[in-house]
């Protein structure tokens, strides 16, 4: 992501990724709306609920689909004039389970090696490394049909990774993982994106997937981009931010809050987080329910997170 | 410190110029059909016709009583038609799993987003059964020529019927491109080899099947037209230059034959892409 701006969507010189008005149509459903975009090189997050078209963005990128309208470019390359160019530099994790039938996963990562312009040999040594590296080395030459369905998110991500690609689009990398495959996995994304250099986009609808991994992110919700940034002033600190309880009366005291200018959101408990302005703090709050004759059983100090960030900007759009 | 890094390393040897992918595809698939025992055994057996026309013009050109076995253009067309049979075989062993199984395992989205062409990858899974097709049809056919030349110690057979030569490749391609095409078409339309398999011989069988009845009810062969069998072998008697079986033009047969390689292609167009979009 290049802008600090979440409001600003202007192309940056030195991206990555670049999409200009970019429309996608499935039918007469659009998936993707004059998205105008650009991801600074680095790890960037791509954020979205079910079906904000975050997936149609990779996949259009990748050349299987085509814009209706607008011009994306990938890595200085128009995807629509040079797609072979772009695929020979970008490494692709799918989101759903894919590999070639039949063969182990050794052969499996060198056979991706070579289709992506490796000599034989090389691909082999390259395809050992990758699955060491990705924790598969004990369990490479087991076929792939075989695996788990956390070694079958490591082995996509091992033949994305074997044509050692300038680019990694990681389409929901974690899913399906048990929590400690799924810390390893972030691990790796995270060492890739940090301290080896290759640049990535994570495609996810897991906030602290994207937290963890990546500084900047793009968020998208119906099919346009609804805030990007970097995460740190997106989370911004433009005030207090309050997990808060009332004893009776959550739907008044929302309203009240509301109606004071104080941003609420709902948590999946009878907690709700306040966001205070600037300038205001616990008092105010009090003061709040006290005019609103409400009880508040529970007021702490939070801090702003992305989930935050998330909610506004898909509440906003 | 660990004596060696297991970590990740940028790589920093070659890449090979593009273009080259469906070369990579063929290979992989030939060595993963090769290595198969049933399928080797197959391969076998189908060359048994050839051992057989061997002896038969070894016979023919070095003892005199065996003259009446002596080799004639019709002996390789015969050849060939025996040799459908195998073709049959070998296309739904070989080619029923060509796509359908990448579609079964999503692995078109893993061959495309590599630098390939949709045409690359159906170039390299047509090659990987075409090679299969042609080592049963083509090959064999062709080194007969040659021991036919061998056997009787001249090449005069081959001088006098030179036709041959294009005749055996023509029809020989022919035979295989249908056969070929017509079975990644069907194999890009299903999820399954097994049903792929039976709906590749569901086409032969009923459309042979259809061929008959009609030319039993019409008490004429033109309704070849309806049988792609039937049309490939209508083409191969104009081919080698023997009277056609069936009453049927050859170019209406040709045409039939075209016609099902493109639409063959147009449904491999349609079929194999990185997404199924489901408008």
């Amino acid at each position: 992501m290049v802008e600090s701006s979440p409001s600003s969507e202007t192309p940056s010189a030195d991206a990555v990724v670049t999409l200009d008005g970019v429309s996608v149509a499935y039918g007469k459903a659009l998936a993707l709306r004059e998205v105008t975009t650009s991801f600074r090189p680095g790890a960037v997050g791509l954020l979205g609920p079910n079906g904000a078209g975050k997936s149609t963005m990779i996949k259009a990128l990748l050349g299987f689909i085509r814009p209706t309208e607008g011009t994306m470019r990938v890595l200085g390359l128009d995807v629509t004039t040079s797609p072979l160019e772009i695929r020979s530099r970008i490494g692709y994790m799918p989101e759903n389970d894919g590999h070639i039938p039949g063969m182990n996963a050794v052969s499996f990562v060198a056979y991706c090696g070579e289709l992506a312009g490796l000599r034989p040999v090389d691909a082999m040594q390259r395809a050992h490394e990758v699955l060491y590296y990705v924790g598969l080395g004990e369990a490479r030459y087991r076929n792939v049909e075989t695996y788990s369905t956390g070694m079958k998110q490591r082995i996509k991500l091992a033949q994305a990774l074997v044509h050692d690609p300038d680019l990694l689009f990681l389409d929901e990398p974690t899913n399906g993982m048990d929590p400690k495959g799924r810390d390893e996995m972030l691990a790796l994304i995270r060492d890739l994106g940090h301290n080896k250099g290759v640049n990535l986009i994570l495609c996810s609808h897991l906030l602290p997937d994207v937290e963890h991994c990546c500084e900047h992110v793009v968020v998208m919700d119906k099919g346009r981009i609804a805030t990007q940034g970097p995460i740190e002033e997106l989370k911004g600190p433009k005030g207090h931010v309050f997990e808060i309880r009332a004893k009776d009366g959550h739907d008044r005291l929302v309203a009240a809050c509301r109606a004071a200018g104080f941003e609420c959101h709902e948590t999946d408990q009878d907690v709700m987080r306040v966001f205070v302005p600037e300038g205001l703090g616990a008092r105010d709050v009090f003061a709040l329910a006290a005019r609103e004759g409400l009880q508040l059983r529970h007021l702490r100090p939070s801090l702003p997170t992305l989930e935050d960030v998330f909610a506004k900007a898909v509440g906003d759009s | 410190m660990p004596i060696h890094d297991q970590g990740y390393r940028r790589y920093g040897g070659g890449k090979d110029a593009r273009g080259q992918a469906w070369l990579v595809i063929a290979r992989a698939g030939i060595k993963t059909m090769v290595a198969r025992r049933l399928f080797l055994a197959l391969l076998l057996v189908s060359w048994v016709r050839f051992l057989y026309e061997c002896i038969r013009v070894y016979l023919a050109t070095n003892f005199g009583q065996f003259s009446v076995l002596a080799t004639t253009a019709q002996t390789f067309r015969e050849f060939l038609e025996f040799q459908e049979v195998w073709v049959f075989f070998i296309t739904i062993y070989v080619g029923a799993g060509l796509i359908s199984n990448d579609r079964r395992a999503n692995a078109l989205q893993i061959y495309l987003s590599k630098p390939l062409t949709r045409f690359e990858y159906v170039a390299g899974k047509a090659a990987t059964l075409a090679v299969f097709l042609l080592g049963v049809t083509w090959v064999p056919a062709m080194l007969l020529l040659i021991i036919q030349g061998l056997f009787a110690g001249s090449f005069a057979f081959v001088r006098e019927h030179l036709f041959l030569l294009p005749a055996i490749t023509v029809y020989a391609f022919l035979q295989v491109s249908l056969a070929t095409f017509a079975m990644l078409a069907l194999s890009s339309m299903s999820k399954s080899a097994r049903f792929v398999g039976i709906m590749y011989a569901g086409l032969i069988f009923f459309t042979d099947a259809i061929f008959a009845m009609l030319k039993f009810l019409v008490k004429a062969s033109s309704a070849s037209l309806v049988s792609p069998t039937q049309n490939l072998a209508q083409l191969g008697d104009v081919i080698f230059r023997v009277p056609p079986r069936h009453d049927t033009p050859a170019v209406a047969s040709l045409l039939v034959i075209v016609f099902l390689l493109v639409a063959s292609i147009v449904i491999l167009e349609r079929k194999v892409r990185g997404v199924e979009v489901v408008a």
